[in-house]
């Protein structure tokens, strides 16, 4: 129990920066450049944690909040996944709502945080924070729903076991649906491009960005470790439905973290390749997943 | 259970929900014609290798995959449209009446009384959705290019559905056959109609000036 806690902290701490630096690092060379180095924002992280923080006087507790909910929440989240074949530390039956919730939490604190400023710029990316997760939430919970009834397991560590089904059959089918669906709803989530580009700061139709403007110093390298922590599990909810089951400890272990690096690169490649959509059409792609999502479950339930 | 053309029927099944909620014709044409080509496999993966699956099968691919979506690319070349601009109903409400049919296609081919052999096959609600698909489509788009698309996709789930009728097949190839020919002559139509009334709205001086 106490081992594997260690472990999992010790998997998310580590491991996160370095997804976001192979993100980064694919983008610039799709695009003929150098890039920067593949561990930048292990560096940015510890310049950041070591400046002075600038704290707008009209703000309050809250915005103070609002980062350190942000980086709480990855990781209690963390504890409730499997990472590949090692097991969740927490585990009950319906921890899925906790988990879904507890993201939904920390989005609630940015969202506070980005209020409390009072800008009505940040007011506009939460609106638009909040509007696309709801969009995203019936997905999840269908997919989940999915996942629930192909092995008759209510615990996210019962449910996320690498697939067995045959390509061709209804249960093979959907969960190909299953990982595609999670996959647009990784992007989603953090924020990346098709829904919302990360590297831009100064544009009247980002979203995530726009609602850390005012977070300086400490408090905003929290917001960015939170957030590369939150892509690391939703990667590895990816990967633990992908993974080979061998039986070898090591080798499925190596296996759950090559292939969490690989979606790194495959997220890269999605950047690279897709433009961002305009923002009326984003709700249209999350609706068309949560349709997806929802075929998927009648495929299984016939 | 467990054969490719479960997996055919599912994309078949995708490719509806993609044309329900795109507004480019051209993709949209890409689509048809992608569907049509993918079903033109599965005659011979359903009744075996004959002669007689295989002609049906390179007819329907030549007509579904290739003729038919040249005509209608020709088509919009000419009348120079690229996007249903407005639909009677928007794309998410026609996205969301897609799923709701395809769930209940699902749920009305559990209560046929079917033979046993096709009881838990995906023919039968491919089927039926991909017709359902077709009527929205009908019902819900302006432009006349649309409409006949729709139409097809229509035809593509009577082609499914014939499919599963073995001993009628002949019957089935030819009307299938015909109906694509109704939808060429259709296209060719509405080419010409356009033309027409491109050149009953210009100017006689204009049509002097006019190259090609």
């Amino acid at each position: 129990m106490l081992g594997s806690l260690f472990m999992h902290l010790l998997v998310v701490l580590t491991l996160s920066p370095l997804l976001a630096g192979i993100i980064a690092r694919v983008k610039a060379k799709v695009g003929g450049r150098q890039g920067q180095p593949l561990l930048q924002l292990y560096w940015d992280l510890a310049k950041l944690f070591r400046k002075r923080m600038v704290i707008s006087s009209t703000t309050t507790w809250l915005f103070r909040a609002g980062p350190v909910v942000g980086i709480a929440v990855p990781l209690l989240a963390s504890l409730l996944l499997p990472f590949g074949p090692l097991a969740a530390p927490l585990s009950f039956s319906g921890d899925l709502i906790l988990f879904v919730y507890l993201m939904g939490l920390a989005r609630f604190f940015t969202i506070l945080a980005a209020l409390d400023t009072g800008s009505s710029f940040e007011g506009m990316g939460s609106a638009r924070e909040a509007t696309f997760s709801i969009l995203v939430e019936p997905t999840i919970f269908v997919i989940f729903i999915v996942l629930a009834r192909l092995s008759g397991d209510f615990s996210l560590n019962g449910m996320f076991v690498p697939v067995k089904a045959g390509f061709n059959t209804p249960a093979g089918i959907a969960m190909s649906l299953a990982i595609l669906c999670l996959f647009i709803v990784m992007l989603a989530e953090n924020c990346r491009i098709p829904f919302d580009d990360p590297n831009t700061h100064l544009e009247l139709t980002m979203i995530h960005e726009v609602m850390v403007l005012d977070h300086s110093g400490p408090d905003l390298g929290l917001i960015l470790y939170g957030a590369a922590m939150k892509l690391l599990l939703f990667a590895a909810l990816i990967a633990n439905l992908l993974r080979p089951a061998t039986g070898n400890l090591l080798l499925d272990t190596g296996a759950f973290l090559v292939l969490l690096l690989l979606l790194a690169v495959l997220v890269g490649l999605v950047e690279s390749a897709m433009a961002r959509l305009r923002m009326i059409r984003v709700p249209q792609l999350l609706i068309g997943t949560s349709l997806l999502s929802f075929f998927a479950l009648i495929l299984l339930l016939r | 259970m467990n054969d490719p053309t479960t997996t055919i029927l599912f994309v078949v099944i995708l490719l509806n929900f993609f044309l329900l909620g795109t507004s480019r014709l051209g993709a949209c044409i890409r689509v048809v014609a992608a569907q049509g080509a993918l079903l033109s496999i599965l005659p011979p993966l359903v009744h075996g290798v004959s002669p007689h699956s295989l002609l049906l099968a390179a007819v329907a691919l030549a007509l579904k995959g290739g003729t038919i979506p040249w005509l209608l690319f020709r088509a919009i070349r000419q009348v120079k449209i690229r996007r249903e601009m407005e639909p009677r109903i928007g794309y998410i409400a026609t996205l969301l009446l897609g799923a709701l049919t395809t769930a209940g296609a699902f749920i009305f081919a559990e209560r046929l009384p079917l033979l046993p052999e096709h009881l838990h096959s995906l023919f039968i609600p491919a089927s039926l959705a991909t017709m359902a698909v077709g009527f929205l489509l009908l019902i819900t788009r302006r432009k006349a290019i649309t409409q006949v698309l729709g139409y097809l996709v229509f035809e593509n789930g009577i082609f499914i559905f014939g499919i599963l009728l073995a001993e009628a097949m002949p019957l089935m190839v030819e009307a299938g056959v015909l109906l694509d020919m109704l939808v060429a002559i259709f296209v060719m139509g509405i080419v010409m109609n356009h033309i027409n009334r491109e050149f009953s709205s210009l100017d006689t001086e204009n049509l002097c000036l006019l190259k090609e």
